[in-house]
């Protein structure tokens, strides 16, 4: 595969991933339990919205066509988007909101460490801007999961009814295909699998600590970053995001 | 049009009163956004860094910063932004810092919480929520005027 192609894609990857999860996090704004988690939800919704920016502006610039980051957000439909499917589930309760957060704040800390070295230096510098932000993210989200895991009855049955929702979502973060192996060759992206262990003593750690239990199953629901299979949610998330541009072609504001 | 370029540190004069457009109490100097300024012929270049990605205050300030200068007669502007080295809290200027806390706003501490709170400077603090009412702030509160206030994040 060819280096600016495989990074195209990759950065599509990186990109969707947070602009689709900072949709789904924003639908809470005006509905979260209490004042200061609504705040704290759609400041990390803003934090990702702002990640995206910078990787589908730099898509953008790599891929050549005058796309922008708008016109990559606001102009492709479902089986263009390259997120992880996990970003594209439904919120459900708050606790699956955060517990969907958490693992992949967990992820995304992580990747960004790693992608903070990459070989090619405007990929580094978004890393090394975002990565201070998710460091907040994952302490918060970790911190409520906690919080909720070891609380009452109530939130520690729906936390774990959470977890093992969420956990055949998680596997995705850690295959690979060509886009990978090509930047990878490359210095420029990790071999996701390389990520896991150090994935797994993070998740491992907090859901200790919340007194939940780690499912055993390692199945893993695969598709979003490959594009090949979406689910049903992401074009009703599409519909409602994309409305406005699709009503009224390049409208600004 | 210009006859004379304005010397590098009028123009750091010029940007030390533009005030944020979030925090209005202090200057996008004092915030330490402002990187760096050069001319290059007659065209003056402006490094600006964002603090947050996602923050919705950058645009503004960057149309706040060419309508600045533009007054005083720079035509030929380049906004250059910069991601790296990323914006850390520990370019907010020591007057910036003071500022803050007159307006406040607890200036932001290595320790991840704020020292003494800055309407009755008592130090038995309680954190309410890492989140504020904007990126770069959270949400502390005294425990001896009970009062709520901001704190500005350590990053």
């Amino acid at each position: 595969m060819e280096r600016d192609a495989a990074l195209f894609e990759y950065l599509l990857r990186l990109g969707d991933s947070t602009l689709i999860l900072g949709q789904r996090v924003s639908e809470w704004c005006g509905h979260a339990p209490v004042l200061e988690e609504d705040i704290a939800l759609a400041n990390t919704a803003l934090d990702l919205i702002g990640q995206t920016q910078l990787w589908l502006g730099l898509a953008g610039t790599v891929e050549g066509k005058g796309r922008d980051a708008d016109r990559l957000a606001f102009h492709r439909d479902a089986w263009e988007f390259r997120n992880l499917l996990i970003c594209e589930r439904p919120n459900g309760d708050f606790g699956h909101t955060m517990m969907r957060q958490f693992l992949f704040d967990a992820y995304q800390s992580v990747l960004l460490g790693w992608l903070r070295g990459a070989a090619e230096p405007r990929v580094a510098e978004i890393a090394e801007k975002a990565a201070k932000e998710v460091a907040y993210h994952v302490e918060r989200s970790g911190d409520t999961v906690i919080g909720l895991g070891d609380g009452t009855d109530e939130s520690h049955a729906r936390m774990q009814a959470a977890l093992d929702a969420l956990w055949p979502w998680v596997g995705e973060m850690f295959t690979g295909d060509a886009v990978e192996a090509t930047l990878a060759a490359a210095g420029i992206a990790p071999d996701p699998a390389d990520l896991r262990p150090e994935w797994d003593a993070i998740v491992r750690r907090v859901l200790g600590a919340a007194t939940l239990t780690v499912p055993d199953s390692r199945f893993a629901h695969q598709g979003g970053k490959t594009g090949r299979m979406h689910t049903e949610e992401l074009g009703h998330l599409l519909a409602r995001m994309q409305w406005l541009q699709r009503a009224y072609p390049d409208a600004t504001w | 049009m210009v006859t004379v370029r304005p010397s590098l540190a009028e123009i750091w004069g010029w940007l030390d009163q533009i005030p944020d457009p979030e925090i209005p109490a202090i200057s996008l100097v004092d915030l330490g956004i402002v990187r760096d300024i050069a001319w290059q012929g007659d065209t003056l270049t402006v490094t600006v860094t964002p603090t947050y990605s996602g923050c919705p205050a950058t645009s503004v300030i960057n149309l706040d910063i060419a309508a600045a200068l533009r007054v005083r007669g720079i035509e030929n502007l380049t906004l250059k932004r910069q991601l790296s080295p990323a914006w850390t809290t520990d370019w907010i200027s020591p007057a910036g810092r003071a500022k803050l806390e007159a307006y406040g706003i607890a200036p932001p501490e290595p320790a991840g919480g704020p020292k003494r709170c800055p309407r009755c400077g008592a130090t038995r603090l309680k954190r309410i929520s890492q989140f504020g009412s904007t990126p770069c702030k959270a949400q502390w509160q005294c425990r001896d005027c009970h009062e709520p206030f901001d704190y500005f994040k350590c990053i």
